[in-house]
Formats: structure tokens, C-alpha cells, sequence
């Protein structure tokens, strides 16, 4: 799956995120995504991960191999 | 026949701590399961482990039980926590340390 796909569906699910895409492994499939977003806040981290997860629809575990999430909201 | 749900909600509620993997303590067929682990056997905690890899109604039903897609996952007195990516940021940052300790689980 492509860097620039996760980050799409990401901002779609998220419109509030920043989105920022790193291909730890070179090879399109082990990607670190770092999400940032203001309606983050207050949310545990479970479940800011969990919105993520959601705004890909699915493809997590399937599609979408390895994915390393860090969340969190603006400074 | 038992529900998975039950099955599931059955080994969660009778561990303080439980972990989701793909293998075992001793052969994790997996980095992530594998680093999960590592952070428990570090913390000194008891904890009980599934094997999805061993079950594949578990493996199926575990991801509609705690809404998240991928194993390992981690619950701590029947809350579930999250991922190896949670586990490893909180025990990082001294987050995990302090809930166990918070939530008296019991030590290995």
C-alpha cells in the first residue's frame, strides 16, 4: 500500500489531522504513521489509535501489513 | 457451543493480566508479539497469554471484542489497553509501571 494512500484516508477519516508518513523498511509495507490532531485531546490513547485504525477502513492487518502508530494532539 | 465472546470475556476477567499474541512466552511468531513480552517479563508482572495463532475463532473474535484490528493486544484487569505501540509508549514513559502498580496486579 502506498505512503501517500494511508495518508489520504487518514485526512479523510480525520479531517483535523496532520499526517505524516515514514516507510521504516523501504519496502511499502512497514510504515510509521505520526498523527496529530486537536480532537486527539482528551482521548486516551486506546482509542486515538483506534480512529486511526478506523479511518483505514479496515485495511489494518490485511491490506496495510505493519503499520507503527504514534498519536497525539497539538503542542 | 460457547460463545467466543464469553470465552474470550471469561480468560480476560479471571487474569489481572492478559496478552493476545501470536505464539507463545517462550516462541513469539511475531516482533510485535515478541516485544510485548519483553515490557511484561521486564515489569515482573503475571500475566497469561492466548495464542490466536492456536484459535482462529479466538483470533477473528478478538478483534470485534476489543474494536482494534491487529494482535498483540494487552488487558489489565479486564480493561483492555491496547496494542504494542501503546504498551511501549506507556513503558516508556513510566505510564505502565505506575497502572499496574496502581491497579495491584499481581507480580511474577
Amino acid at each position: 500500500m502506498a505512503a501517500d494512500q494511508i495518508e489520504t484516508l487518514i485526512r479523510e477519516g480525520i479531517p483535523d489531522a496532520r499526517v505524516e508518513i515514514v516507510d521504516l523498511a523501504g519496502d511499502g509495507d512497514h510504515y510509521e504513521a505520526r498523527v496529530i490532531a486537536e480532537s486527539f485531546r482528551g482521548q486516551p490513547l486506546v482509542r486515538q489509535h483506534q480512529r486511526v485504525y478506523q479511518a483505514l477502513g479496515g485495511r489494518m492487518g490485511t491490506e496495510l501489513h505493519a503499520l507503527k502508530l504514534a498519536t497525539g494532539v497539538p503542542e | 457451543m460457547t460463545d467466543v465472546r464469553d470465552r474470550i470475556e471469561e480468560v480476560v476477567k479471571n487474569n489481572d493480566i492478559v496478552l493476545f499474541m501470536k505464539g507463545t512466552p517462550l516462541f513469539p511468531q511475531c516482533g510485535f508479539s515478541s516485544r510485548a513480552i519483553a515490557i511484561l517479563d521486564h515489569m515482573a508482572v503475571k500475566y497469561e497469554t492466548v495464542d490466536v495463532l492456536q484459535d482462529p475463532e479466538i483470533r477473528a473474535g478478538i478483534k470485534e471484542y476489543s474494536d482494534w484490528p491487529t494482535v498483540p493486544q494487552l488487558y489489565v484487569k479486564g480493561e483492555f489497553l491496547g496494542g504494542s505501540d501503546i504498551m511501549m509508549e506507556m513503558f516508556e514513559a513510566g505510564e505502565l509501571q505506575a497502572l499496574v502498580d496502581q491497579k495491584q496486579v499481581a507480580r511474577a
